[in-house]
């Protein structure tokens, strides 16, 4: 049974494998990589653009607003960071129509790889912006107590959004392959378009809720305004 | 019983009981989600866009907990370690 394209070697060496997860990992960075580099070497600023530097305007613009309202102040800081995991995550999805094509996002390994960048992503944007010692305190809040707390919710945060994203590319994958034993052709074609539906919800999914474990590190916390100031005068 | 009969009995129901099960409570809870998304966008429609991303956020999380019991099922019944194992075990006899 198919169950994850770790399982597709192509060429092993050894210890080190080429197996159809990293292929395809690597060839979805070329493309992506190279794509963007040739629209952004021809930008035009009039009225006249192409059509594949829209569809970039496009994509920038609407993850910075939705960067902006999930509480993020400058997205431009963080847009480098959690575009980069919803389109790569959206293009892994969308690819699945092309055939032959395994989705590396429905192996442990890539989701497990992508939770944790997150998991490294959300200290450093937060001591980024508050400081090493006023982050660290916002472990002990409300009270000191909560610290343990506090670290098994980072933990398991980061656990549940690496098998949330594979156990929803995986199993599209997998309804597919069973689908495609028993009523070929119909079915098999609704359910892929279903599995698009799902990624591109778990795309969105996986990017807007790093957007808000960055956010909820990087609120700077406010003193208590003082009421009493203004009464007295 | 031997031992292979009850590792097989007992994955196989197991393997059944498990999305069976899992799967209610989710359904039940973003059944409510939506119900409490639907009540809140007839009432202030011009915060749909906040209100729809919130509610999906929230599905997703509480879809989640049936992808979790889908992988457990999916893992008994096809890369069920215990059955391996007794596999082995036979094939070695």
């Amino acid at each position: 049974m198919h169950i994850s394209p770790d399982q597709t070697i192509f060429w092993q060496y050894g210890f080190f494998k080429l197996n159809a997860t990293i292929l395809f990992t690597w060839a979805l960075m070329i493309v992506l990589a190279a794509g963007s580099r040739y629209i952004t070497g021809r930008l035009s600023t009039g009225l006249e653009r192409s059509r594949w530097q829209n569809l970039l305007e496009i994509l920038v613009t609407g993850i910075e607003g939705q960067i902006e309202e999930v509480g993020l102040g400058e997205p431009r800081k963080y847009i480098g960071f959690l575009g980069t995991l919803f389109v790569f995550v959206a293009a892994a999805s969308i690819c699945t129509v092309i055939p032959g094509y395994d989705p590396p996002t429905a192996s442990l390994s890539t989701t497990a790889a992508l939770a944790l960048a997150v998991f490294v992503a959300v200290p450093f944007f937060g001591i980024e912006e508050q400081g090493v010692l006023n982050y660290l305190k916002s472990y002990a809040t409300p009270t000191p107590l909560m610290l343990p707390f506090n670290i098994i919710s980072e933990l398991s945060r980061t656990l549940a959004l690496a098998i949330r994203l594979f156990g929803n590319m995986m199993s599209g994958a997998m309804i597919v392959g069973i689908l495609l034993t028993i009523t070929p052709f119909f079915f098999p074609v609704v359910m892929t378009m279903l599995g698009q539906l799902t990624g591109m919800v778990q795309a969105y999914i996986f990017s807007i809720l790093a957007a808000v474990y960055i956010a909820a590190a990087t609120r700077v916390r406010k003193p208590k305004p003082q009421l009493m100031q203004g009464v007295a005068a | 019983m031997d031992n292979m009969t009850i590792v097989a009995v007992a994955s196989i129901v197991i393997a059944g009981i498990t999305t069976g099960f899992g799967a209610i409570g989710p359904a039940l809870a973003q059944g409510r989600a939506v119900a409490a998304a639907l009540t809140a966008l007839a009432q202030q429609p011009d915060a749909s866009s906040t209100i729809t991303r919130t509610l999906f956020v929230g599905l997703a999380m509480i879809e989640s907990m049936v992808i979790y019991c889908l992988l457990i099922s999916l893992i008994l019944i096809f890369v069920n370690p215990f059955w391996n194992h007794v596999i082995a075990q036979t094939a070695g006899k």
